[in-house]
């Protein structure tokens, strides 16, 4: 059967030279990089070659790379290590309604602290207005995050105009580029930004791995207490294959960077054009131009994401949805809500994240799949049925 | 391991008893578009028993592999028999749902009782019967 893999927003495949990459660190050098002996040189050689990398692909500087054991961790380590390193000089964080769990719910906890938070709206795109991160801001504000992309309806935010607000008020920046890093060009210098998440498995690289950027001079408590790991900031043994293989990835994306974006923009367009000429009241999520290369998302009325996703995967076609069946928690997506969608609409959600593996074949198997299932489940939807009665009636 | 067992699959694959019934005898809703599942029922009675049984669902894989299973522990039942189709024993008719799903998309048995509870009021108020 054909195999069509297009949840690359889930995690993206892991290339070949990267695993090979990692290999040696798996077997031969499995020193500890803390330690003096020889077993350490190679694994201590080899993380300080992965720092580079990372730090170039986001135009940084070696020594402001912490590496993680996620994004999530990143997001986590940024909005509490960064509000508890401020907390002396106010309470009050400002971030957008669209961002990731790891950073809302690390908000939720610091509020359990005493901390307040602002969540700052978006437009239908699911855009940030800066000039609403500049009236959330008060006189207490501490800590602004906002997301470089949102990975759900792929809209890219204006990070460079809220960085000019942070930097004029003093106000410590984060972003989360997990959506963008390795991605599309991230220069952390000319968004003006002070701490910027990333993770390798959104670029071609391994799961189980990220890093934070944290600008030189940029004060931080530490979320694990140990070691003096990571400069002191992130204390355990590090994940040297995994750290190896992100520096890797980063290494490769830098390079191909310009390639990837023309070929996966290519097959979004054709996702982004076809669809909705094939299925009626099929509409783009998200911004339609200023959005990420390889990032097509729907909503499909009248029917629900999940069955749509397990039909689709019975048919060798791997995406995924924001509706409420798909998530563990049973919610809808909070980002297509904050959209200004409602339940019924946001339930229907399909995203197609797309990579350099694959063809131009894939989005016509696409194109040539999904109609007839979109069809099978609005004959079974009781809201199409309510729509055609309606439509007909008025 | 796939999260939903073969049952479920199967059910989902080809449900069976899917569309309306025109004149139905009873109509029943059960669900929301928040949760994500909504399904109506549609009965057909003779003789106190079900004749017929169609639904329409809104929803996940496991909404619409309930309702299709819970139209078939139901039809050719009497009322009373219906209504004692619970929504645990349409899990186990499944061979499990996961247990995030037990609540929000089991709601087949709720809505075919409603249907029947449609009916009967119909009946009550001296309607068709």
């Amino acid at each position: 059967m054909t195999k069509v893999y297009l949840d690359n927003t889930s995690t993206t495949p892991i290339l070949p030279e990267v695993r090979d990459a990692m290999l040696p660190f798996l077997g031969e050098y499995y020193g500890n990089p803390s330690c003096i002996h020889e077993w350490g040189d190679a694994p201590r050689e080899a993380l300080e070659v992965a720092r580079g990398q990372v730090a170039r692909l986001v135009n940084g500087a070696p020594e402001e790379i912490i590496f993680t054991g996620s994004g999530t961790e990143s997001n986590n380590f940024a909005i509490k290590g960064l509000a508890l390193a401020n907390q002396k000089k106010g309470k009050h964080i400002v971030v957008s309604a669209i961002e990731h769990f790891s950073v809302l719910n690390s908000c939720k906890t610091l509020e359990k602290m005493g901390f307040k938070y602002t969540v700052v709206p978006v437009d239908k795109y699911g855009a940030v207005n800066p000039a609403d991160i500049r009236k959330a801001i008060r006189e207490d504000t501490i800590l602004v995050s906002v997301m470089h992309a949102n990975n759900e309806v792929g809209t890219i935010q204006p990070i460079e105009e809220i960085g000019r607000i942070t930097k004029e008020k003093g106000i410590v920046f984060h972003t989360d580029a997990i959506a963008t890093a390795g991605t599309i060009p991230v220069d952390v210098k000319g968004l003006g930004v002070d701490a910027l998440s990333l993770a390798g498995n959104m670029f071609y690289g391994p799961k189980g791995v990220a890093a934070l950027w944290l600008k030189k001079g940029t004060r931080i408590i530490p979320l694990l207490d140990g070691g003096v790991q990571e400069g002191g900031r992130r204390a355990g043994t590090e994940n040297v294959p995994g750290i190896v293989g992100l520096g890797k990835a980063a290494e490769i994306a830098l390079a191909q960077m310009p390639a990837r974006i023309a070929q996966v923009s290519a097959l979004r367009d054709k996702l982004l054009q076809g669809l909705p000429e094939k299925i009626s009241r099929a509409l783009v999520t998200g911004h339609p131009v200023n959005r990420l290369p390889g990032h097509a998302s729907f909503c499909v009325e009248f029917i629900e994401g999940e069955s749509m996703l397990m039909l689709l995967n019975s048919q060798g076609i791997a995406v995924t949805s924001g509706s409420a069946c798909t998530s563990r928690a049973l919610l809808a997506s909070h980002v297509l809500l904050a959209m200004g969608l409602p339940h019924e609409i946001a339930q229907s959600s399909l995203l197609f994240g797309l990579s350099v593996q694959n063809s131009a074949e894939d989005v016509d198997y696409v194109l040539a799949t999904l109609p007839p299932i979109v069809e099978r489940l609005r004959q079974m939807s009781p809201l199409y049925a309510k729509f055609l009665k309606e439509g007909k009636g008025g | 391991m796939p999260i939903y067992s073969e049952k479920v699959m199967d059910h989902f694959m080809r449900p069976r008893n899917v569309g309306e019934i025109e004149n139905a005898d009873g109509i029943g809703e059960e669900g929301n578009p928040v949760c994500g599942d909504m399904m109506t029922f549609y009965i057909k009675v003779k003789d106190d028993r079900l004749e017929d049984v169609k639904f329409k669902t809104f929803g996940c894989g496991a909404a619409i592999a309930v309702s299709s299973m819970v139209s078939e522990m139901a039809k050719g039942k009497t009322l009373d028999e219906v209504l004692k189709i619970t929504p645990q024993s349409v899990a186990e008719m499944l061979e499990g749902l996961p247990k995030n799903k037990m609540h929000c998309s089991n709601l087949g048995a709720q809505a075919l009782h409603r249907a029947i509870e449609d009916y009967r009021s119909k009946q009550k108020s001296g309607g068709k019967g």
